[in-house]
């Protein structure tokens, strides 16, 4: 097998001086950080610090430029069908095709992660319960409101257990009561022991967060516990730590 | 000037009774408000409420079904082509000439509505010189926030009367998005009424006043200070050493009305005379909790529009 770590590994991400290039441009600069299992960690920057590109390598999409970096124990750099198996993804763009049922997207997801149709069938009933879904099993997930749709697209994205979920900017857009119930849904999910990595815009949601860092022109500018970072930087608030860090960037481009 | 009567100066916007339906969805249900002139007026709820489909009504893309709408007392039907040389309008999505550098988009515009660029310089001079050091690079080239900049000063190139800003800060970050809301504040202090929407709660403080929406119908319109104002029952922030178990605890406390998160705290609805700090306190110690913190708080407009929408 192909297993560098056991799967029982307490770490679920590791990256070790991870870079990323484009030509001159050092998108990802030397980033150096670990995410434990059953972890909600907080993904922060402003737009331009290299957050995407980071967690593309993180997906296996991308392949760094230097360093390397363990997902559920597979190397992003020679594992990546190995790492893409093992973890969810879910963004505030790309969910769930709008012109199939939500069985049927699930049921799609399902099979592309390699369940079986019995397992498919049985977990659909029990998350149709949990999510008060029932009624909307047979609709097209285009007529759903978007704080479905989003609620339903994290439950998929999770629905194969993978050790690891990324979510990309889940909650912009919607209501903010949606939006806390999505977040008990990630508490949730965390609970049962999937590591949850996660980026935002609202920095009330980091706040939720076990551990959070925050890019800065490429680099991880500061990475603790949301209430450590506050007392580090004498802020009221995540938004004011916030502002204190990113204020920082030189980056031209953003 | 226009002739049309019951015609009031000091009124930008004026929308009445305006309704919309896709088919069976009814996008906009009865909209009606008023904007008057130099106002920052923010139409505030998430994606899907029928923000889009409002302004796309008002700068004379689409038909309402029902209902009039007037922009600097000219009818959105009939005098369709008088409101498009006057207003100025940045859609949601990035709607530039990708193909074209920074400079050629903005000289495009300034071309289209018969002026140039050196003649309205003055307006969008700070924030075109911010993107002015990359003016030729192409527009798909450019970063999200840089987009955002040129997009802004091409909708205002020929000097607009009246602003429709469609989610300019979404998916924007917190520092980006004050400096954006810092450059709206300058354009009102020239004159220009400015109709903006963002599904960022926060954002409604910097509004004159602001409308929530939300499922195509307007929840309130006020002034943020009176909408909070208005807010029905007591709300206290409640904190401990436990937040997850904390949400659960308070949600099954018979007092409480509503519990939400809310960044580090819980915010809690309680009617007026209802809670007693001692008692909960006691209350949540016999549930396990520890640095318990309980005290009353000013409700925010994201707690109102909460409270609205599940009317």
């Amino acid at each position: 097998m192909e297993n560098i770590i056991q799967h029982n590994s307490a770490k679920v991400i590791i990256a070790e001086n991870l870079t990323k290039k484009f030509g001159s441009f050092t998108a990802v600069d030397n980033i150096s950080f670990e995410v434990e299992r059953g972890e909600i960690f907080g993904f922060l920057g402003a737009n331009g610090a290299g957050k995407t590109t980071a967690m593309r390598m993180l997906c296996g999409l991308s392949i760094p430029s230097a360093g390397k970096g363990l997902v559920a124990n597979y190397d992003i750099k020679t594992q990546t069908e190995l790492v893409k198996k093992n973890i969810g993804y879910m963004s505030q763009k790309f969910s769930l095709y709008d012109d199939l049922k939500v069985w049927e997207n699930i049921e799609l997801f399902g099979g592309i992660y390699g369940m079986k149709d019995k397992e498919i069938k049985q977990k659909t009933d029990e998350l149709m319960k949990v999510l008060n879904f029932e009624d909307e099993r047979d609709k097209l997930v285009g007529s759903l409101p978007l704080g479905f749709k989003q609620k339903l697209a994290f439950s998929v994205s999770i629905f194969h257990n993978p050790q690891v979920v990324f979510l990309d900017e889940p909650t912009g857009g919607v209501d903010p009561i949606t939006r806390r119930q999505f977040w008990e849904l990630i508490y949730d999910a965390a609970t049962r022991g999937i590591t949850v990595f996660v980026t935002t815009h609202y920095m009330d949601e980091a706040e939720y967060c076990d551990r959070v860092s925050i890019m800065v022109d490429g680099k991880i500018e500061a990475l603790d516990s949301p209430k450590n970072l506050k007392k580090q930087l004498n802020a009221k608030n995540m938004d004011e730590v916030f502002q204190q860090l990113a204020r920082k960037s030189t980056r031209k481009a953003d | 000037m226009n002739n049309n009567q019951n015609t009031n100066p000091d009124i930008s916007i004026h929308c009445e009774s305006i309704s919309k339906n896709y088919k069976k969805i009814e996008a906009l249900k009865n909209i009606s408000f008023e904007v008057e002139r130099g106002e920052i007026f923010g139409i505030i709820g998430p994606d899907g409420a029928g923000k889009t489909t409002l302004f796309r009504i008002l700068t004379t893309l689409i038909l309402a079904n029902n209902g009039t709408a007037k922009i600097d007392g000219f009818d959105v039907v009939k005098d369709y082509k008088e409101i498009r040389k006057r207003v100025g309008y940045m859609p949601g999505r990035f709607s530039l000439y990708q193909d074209l550098t920074v400079e050629e988009n903005l000289n495009f515009f300034a071309t289209v509505f018969n002026t140039t660029i050196e003649e309205n310089y003055e307006l969008v001079k700070d924030i075109y010189q911010q993107i002015e050091p990359f003016k030729k690079r192409r527009a798909g080239k450019l970063s999200g926030g840089m987009k955002q900049k040129l997009a802004l000063s091409c909708a205002l190139i020929h000097k607009p009367s009246v602003l429709f800003l469609d989610e300019p800060t979404t998916g924007v970050d917190p520092v980006s998005r004050k400096e954006f809301w810092g450059m709206l504040k300058k354009l009102k202090a020239q004159g220009i009424t400015i109709l903006v929407s963002t599904p960022y709660m926060d954002e409604a403080s910097l509004c004159d006043r602001i409308a929530l929406i939300q499922n195509g119908e307007f929840l309130t319109i006020d002034t943020p200070k009176s909408i909070v104002s208005q807010y029905e029952n007591k709300l206290w922030a409640i904190q401990s050493d436990k937040m997850h178990k904390l949400l659960i605890d308070l949600r099954a406390n018979e007092i409480t009305k509503n519990c939400f998160a809310f960044g580090d705290k819980h915010h809690v609805s309680v009617e007026n005379g209802k809670l007693i700090v001692d008692d909960l306190h006691e209350y949540l110690i016999k549930n396990g909790h520890k640095n318990i913190k309980i005290f009353e708080i000013e409700p925010t407009v994201e707690d109102c529009f909460m409270q609205l929408s599940q009317k």
